[in-house]
């Protein structure tokens, strides 16, 4: 049985598959199954039965969150997708090689997910700078119309669907989903309340699901092969298989995809092949940007949601930035508020103001002038920005390595005081 | 209702707000910044954070943002939790890293609720010491200043301007701590509520520019209860006075008519008052030599021609009690009408439709309410705007109405804009042009008087087969009448919207046919909302015989049946074909004209009598809906102006209004407008002045070391001192809102009985006319004009910034005021060779306006802006215009603000 499903058909050596040899390696058998008469209720119990978590960094059950669209007669008729590609996580590139590698996994999923929740029109929001992304999508999107996996009655099953491919302006608030539908709309890439949530009031005012582009690509496997073929996968309680990415001073950066639950270590040392000769590592991000940092003693611990979500962190996207013990952790802290203060949307207090004063104080760490007066307001500004006290997750994600940093570094922050200077720069 | 416990104690409170609303509501200070009373909470600024328990047991709680949290019941928050005075505090902390703290030089000084909260929430230590942000500021307009680097980025400007008030040109542009809110480039600020920029903003960013060039402090200003003489709704506000000069107005909160918003006209349409042009005394003019003339000699004149039956010519842009004055010195039967006599028509009819069981007359907050509005010919942007910005808030019920279904709370602003997106209650209009509303307009049908007559009674026809027969339409026309129909047929709460300002009576005969068409298949009482052109327009009527048209004053004149006569504070100029005004006055032996500022009739008099401006004054007014509301005095006038009550009747308004109320019809709740001195705590007079006046020891310095004597005033319960009892409880003598810890305007949530609701003992006036009569359809009289080849039938458009007589003379009016424009169709344009900004000739007798081409216009019609440089009424319904080779208006057009601009080749 297939135990890749996710990178089954990517070969980044030469152009992603045709639609022909997508369909001959099980491509599009889902939409087939269906055909043969799931209707949306079995899908949905199909999805919630496989155990899939959102890719996209909360790990929210797909199959609950579909459940929320109203459905009925009286519900608004009118329902949208919306696949997050805005891929603009620090550190994270598998959304990428999942677009560039494989586009028709995720239009097949796309249109299973759109059939799940009635959704007659899906749309792919894509990062700007993805341009390889613009190319291999738009040749698939054509492909599976002219294959009648798109458009009008497919496959005889009365259901159309459209799917629109939205490059973005480039923010990394348009991540956030509700900022991602105010952009689509054409309006400032503000975050929304929530409550209302996209799925009563999304894209348009319309009932609206946004799902993470791995997400998506989850669903041909799990209608294709099955439930406990999905469960299989994995030995651990998440399902499925997961991309999980390294950066930094590794001998082998890169993406690749494993089941869930295998220990930190694998990952870092079978595929990344370890720390660059000489360096030692000092700490990582497990998911991205926004996540706390953990320890080398963490590297037996599972990648899985709940195992690392009880040292403090979160796996979130799946993709390690790692620290190494020759590059400044201040260093690396202040470039990440850089990048989280410059991508506030400014709608927000804590974040739009917030931000700033932590990114200024790294910078005069950087330049020798940090006093403990500043790290006294920097402590204070990650209960400050922190969950609930802001209007959406940027600024709390920016806590997430700021206040694990604080922590974990302080002696480093305290050496930049004493010396007067980066200890790292000589 | 439901229970709320906060910081251990219980309220009761309404589950449909949120917590902010709520805790202000109970009279808890509770500091915010970007939710506004009638704008509702977008979760910006997170200024209101409060701690949530989930229950009794709950010691921990969550920080939750008041504003965004519903008041359900049996919810347990803590105000003074350490943990959310802390948010509170680090939040102001924020907020403060680059603002300027340049309060000793900010207009907003004082009366800034930046300041206010700064200091609610503790905060008092600077402790950023990194660079400021900095911002350029932008030109925008006569009225507005834009000083960026204030700016807390509250979201408020752009939410009113845009969001609230459909305004295009300001946006909140680039994004984090850079976020920028103006326009894309310098430029004037379109929209006609700009003003309220001014309030909404919490700090100094957008300042009064007028007010800022003549500038006070707000507790050195001297204040009093006002209304706006400046159209028919009569807005309440806050004139504030120092040294003898009128400086700004704000807006007054009155639950039923302005809340809290006033238009651009209200607030910067002042400046005459301090004018070098004002008349100054009383004079008799003979042959061109002007002698001055005592009080006594006035009061021997007016006594004289008393005698003699002189006739009265009154105005709707004067008090009852200046009116009531003039009849009661001429007598009822020598009382005529100052308005034009088509207006003056609708104006008898409106009067008439007042009294009507069938209908009622809208308040701008049961406007609001409206679930479907049909607009008859009346241009509400440019001669009610606040009804209008009533309309563009009318038109969001749908939204509520899906908010409320889909479980999302109203005040929950942004999610209700977003679930709602362009679904919109239906508005209607019918109009001979474009109009400022149109963006929000379900049906927007341009054509010329006779057909927005002959739809709307289709309309009635359509609803009721009670309602007149009408001619059959074209099918284009009746598929207007099908729509409009359906929609008026489905409302719960539908509006028909008209008014006297074209002088077109068959138009708001057919608004009331329609609204009678409405009330057969109702049974209640339909809105009907008549506006009309001045302040007191209806007050005016109310004191008039039916027969007492202008024209039959200025006939008698001609005629010589009657030698002499008395003008109340009228330019007759404005009202009547210029031959017709001359042939009468020139025939007037005795032309006595009372009045402010010199006009082309004052020049006419022989005994000019200088009267005060609105604000020199105590008066009532009655506005469009029928109510009478009273404007207090805010200051004297320095020279020998006297209220025209005082130069006609006796120097006692109180017995005026007295009187008036006793012997006028329908004006019996008049005097219960007047507060008796003995309401008032220890019966001690209300201080004009604040607590913190300063200077009036210095103020005449420069001439005389002593302390001045404060002036007495007599008649009012107010007093021209610092001295007396603050009006803190009784909000019907409130000028400027104060009270501890709030000293900006959002302190009147600290004199509503609820955010949002009535003053406190406050006044929101009476409506005078009781309604008992039961009327009939009106039957429609088309009086078809003939258009000759080449001919252009003829509307008039009026504009906020300039139609007003006397607002027009302000130097902030002035600036955004056009000459005399005449809008036509491109394709007619093009026919008669006339271009954009061409001088065109109007009917060849040296009537010149200047040539807008409007993409929206009808062919074959065309519509006139006129200033005082044009005979109005000389001209025909139909006109042919011509390019002219005259030089034109000075002003060109660039001023003006439209929203269908033709460019060729656009």
């Amino acid at each position: 049985m297939v135990d890749n499903p996710l990178t089954k058909n990517i070969d980044m050596s030469r152009p992603p598959l045709e639609v022909g040899a997508y369909e001959s390696n099980d491509g599009y058998q889902s939409l087939h199954k269906i055909a043969g008469g799931l209707s949306p209720e079995d899908v949905l119990q199909i999805v919630k039965d496989s155990g899939l978590k959102g890719r996209g960094g909360a790990g929210f059950p797909t199959g609950l969150k579909w459940s929320f669209v109203p459905q009925g007669p009286d519900s608004e008729q009118q329902k949208y997708l919306v696949v997050n590609a805005d891929e603009m996580e620090p550190g994270t590139f598998k959304d990428r090689l999942l677009m560039e590698g494989d586009p028709h996994l995720l239009l097949e999923g796309m249109i299973i997910a759109s059939y799940t929740i009635a959704a007659s029109k899906a749309y792919i929001f894509l990062r700007g700078e993805y341009t390889k992304s613009v190319e291999t999508l738009s040749k698939a999107i054509k492909e599976a119309y002219d294959k009648g996996y798109l458009g009008k009655n497919i496959l005889n099953t009365g259901y159309d669907l459209d799917i629109i491919l939205h490059t973005s302006a480039g923010r990394y608030i348009c991540g956030e989903e509700t900022a991602l539908l105010n952009a689509l709309e054409g309006k400032r890439a503000n975050p929304r309340a929530k409550p209302p949530f996209p799925q009563v009031s999304g894209l348009w005012g319309k009932p609206t699901i946004v799902n993470n582009v791995e997400t998506i690509c989850n669903l041909p496997g799990i209608l294709t092969y099955g439930v406990d073929w999905y469960h299989g996968l994995t030995k651990g309680k998440d399902h499925g298989t997961k991309l999980f990415g390294v950066s930094g001073k590794v001998k082998n950066p890169g993406c690749w995809e494993m089941p869930l639950g295998l220990p930190i270590r694998e990952l870092l040392e079978d595929k990344a092949g370890g720390m660059q000769d000489g360096l030692g590592l000092r700490g990582f991000l497990p998911g991205g940007g926004s996540t706390d940092f953990m320890l080398p003693e963490h590297l037996d611990l599972a990648l899985d949601y709940d195992e690392i979500a009880k040292v403090g962190s979160r796996l979130a996207t799946g993709t390690m930035i790692i620290l190494d013990d020759k590059t400044c952790p201040v260093g690396m802290i202040g470039n990440l508020m850089t990048f989280f203060s410059h991508e506030s949307c400014g709608f927000c207090t804590p974040c739009r103001d917030g931000l700033p004063w932590v990114d200024a104080i790294f910078r005069e760490f950087e330049a020798g002038k940090g006093t403990e007066k500043d790290l006294e307001i920097l402590r204070e500004h990650v209960d400050y920005m922190g969950p609930g006290r802001t209007f959406c997750a940027l600024a709390p994600g920016a806590t997430a390595p700021l206040g694990s940093g604080l922590k974990y570094f302080e002696e480093d922050f305290k050496e930049h005081i004493k010396q007067k200077r980066c200890p790292y720069k000589h | 209702m439901a229970k709320v416990v906060i910081d251990g104690k219980e309220y009761e409170v309404n589950p449909d707000n949120n917590l902010l609303q709520e805790c202000l509501s109970q009279g808890l200070d509770l500091p915010y910044f970007c939710w506004h009373p009638c704008m509702g909470s977008v979760g910006a600024c997170r200024q209101c954070a409060v701690k949530q328990y989930r229950d009794e047991d709950d010691k921990e709680g969550m920080l939750v943002m008041a504003c965004m949290t519903p008041a359900s019941d049996g919810t347990r928050i803590s105000i003074e939790d350490e943990q959310a005075k802390d948010m509170r505090e680090r939040v102001i902390e924020s907020l403060m890293i680059s603002h300027p703290h340049d309060c000793p030089v900010c207009e907003e000084g004082g009366e800034c609720h930046l300041q206010d909260m700064t200091l609610m929430s503790g905060h008092n230590y600077r402790r950023y010491d990194k660079q400021k942000r900095t911002h350029h500021n932008q030109y925008l307009g006569p009225f507005i200043n834009h000083e960026m680097n204030r700016c807390i980025a509250c979201y408020r400007c752009v939410r009113f301007y845009d969001d609230y008030a459909g305004g295009t040109d300001l946006a909140a542009q680039a994004s984090h701590h850079h976020v920028y809110f103006g326009r894309h480039e310098d430029g004037v600020l379109e929209s006609e509520f700009s003003g309220n920029l001014v309030e909404v903003c919490p700090t100094g960013v957008f300042t009064d520019k007028a007010f800022s060039e003549n500038y006070t402090r707000k507790w050195d200003l001297q204040t009093a209860p006002s209304v706006c003489a400046g159209c028919s709704v009569g807005c309440n506000t806050t004139p504030g006075e120092r040294y003898g000069t009128l400086r700004r107005i704000t807006n007054r909160y009155n639950s039923e008519v302005n809340g809290y918003f006033i238009c651009d006209r209200g607030r910067f349409g002042f400046d005459y008052v301090n004018s070098d042009s004002r008349l100054r005394r009383a004079v008799a003019q003979v042959n061109d030599e002007a002698a001055e003339m005592s009080d006594e000699q006035v009061a021997d004149l007016l006594a004289e021609l008393k005698s003699e039956g002189a006739i009265g010519i009154g105005s709707p842009r004067s008090s009852n009690e200046a009116n009531y004055a003039l009849r009661s010195l001429v007598g009822e039967e020598n009382f005529y009408s100052g308005m034009a006599d088509d207006e003056r028509a609708v104006s008898r009819l409106i009067l008439e439709l007042s009294r009507d069981k069938a209908f009622h007359s809208p308040s701008i907050r049961e406007i609001e309410k409206a679930d479907a509005v049909l607009v008859i010919g009346e241009d509400v942007t440019n001669t009610a705007a606040r009804v209008a910005l009533a309309l563009r808030q009318s038109v969001r019920n749908k939204a509520s109405q899906l908010a409320t279904d889909n479980n999302i709370p109203v005040w929950q602003d942004a999610a209700v804009r977003e679930l709602a997106q362009h679904e919109r209650s239906p508005l209607s209009i019918l109009s001979a042009y474009a109009t400022r509303l149109d963006d929000v307009a379900s049906e927007v049908i341009v054509e010329s008087y006779e057909n927005q007559a002959a739809i709307a009674n289709a309309v009635a026809a359509r609803l009721s087969s009670n309602a007149p027969a009408t001619a059959p339409l074209s099918p284009e026309l009746q598929a207007h009448v099908d729509v409009i129909s359906e929609h008026l047929a489905g409302a719960r709460r539908p509006l028909i919207v008209s008014g006297s300002s074209n002088g077109q009576i068959e138009l708001v005969k057919a608004a009331a046919n329609v609204a009678r068409a409405l009330q057969d298949k109702n049974e209640v009482a339909i809105g009907l909302c008549l506006v009309q052109r001045e302040a007191n327009s209806f007050g005016l009527e109310m004191l008039l015989r039916a027969e007492n048209g202008l024209g039959a004053a200025l006939d008698k004149l001609s005629k010589g049946e009657v030698k002499k006569a008395i003008v109340l504070e009228n330019d007759l100029y404005r009202r009547a074909s210029h031959a017709a005004v001359d042939a009468a006055l020139d025939n007037a032996e005795s032309l006595v004209v009372l009045d402010l500022l010199p006009t082309r009739t004052t020049a006419k008099a022989t005994h000019v009598v200088p009267t005060t401006a609105f604000s020199e004054h105590e008066a009532t007014y009655v506005n469009y809906e029928g109510r009478a509301q009273l404007s207090y005095q805010v200051h004297q006038c320095k020279f020998g102006a006297q209220p025209a009550w005082q130069w006609l009747h006796s120097s006692d308004v109180n017995a005026i209004v007295q009187e008036c109320s006793e012997e006028a019809k329908g004006f019996d709740k008049l005097s219960t407008l007047l507060p008796g001195i003995d309401q008032f705590v220890a019966g001690m007079k209300v201080p004009r002045q604040t607590h913190r006046y300063s200077g009036r020891t210095a103020e005449i310095a420069n001439l005389n070391v002593h302390e001045p004597k404060q002036p007495q005033d007599n008649n009012s319960v107010l007093s021209f001192s610092m001295e007396g009892i603050p009006a803190l409880k009784d909000a019907s003598v409130l000028g400027a809102s104060w009270s501890p810890s709030w000293n900006s305007n959002q302190s009147i949530s600290k004199f509503q009985d609820e955010i949002n609701g009535e003053l406190k003992q406050g006044d929101t006036g009476r409506l005078l006319v009781e309604r008992t009569e039961s009327g009939a359809y009106l039957m429609p009289e088309t009086d078809t004009v003939q258009v000759a080849e080449g001919q252009l039938l003829l509307a008039r458009s009026l504009q906020i910034f300039g139609s007003d007589e006397l607002s027009a003379h302000a130097t902030a009016i002035q600036q955004r005021a056009t000459g005399p424009y005449l809008s036509l169709s491109p394709e007619d344009a093009s026919r008669l060779g006339i271009s954009q900004g061409d001088a065109v000739s109007l009917n060849g007798n040296g009537a010149i306006a200047t040539a807008c081409i409007r993409s929206r216009m009808k062919t074959g019609t065309a519509s006139l802006y006129v200033d005082d440089s044009i005979d109005y009424y000389a001209l025909p319904a139909a006109i042919g215009p011509s390019k002219s080779e005259q030089q034109g208006s000075d002003r060109s057009l660039d001023g003006l603000i439209i929203s269908d601009r033709y460019e060729e080749g656009y």
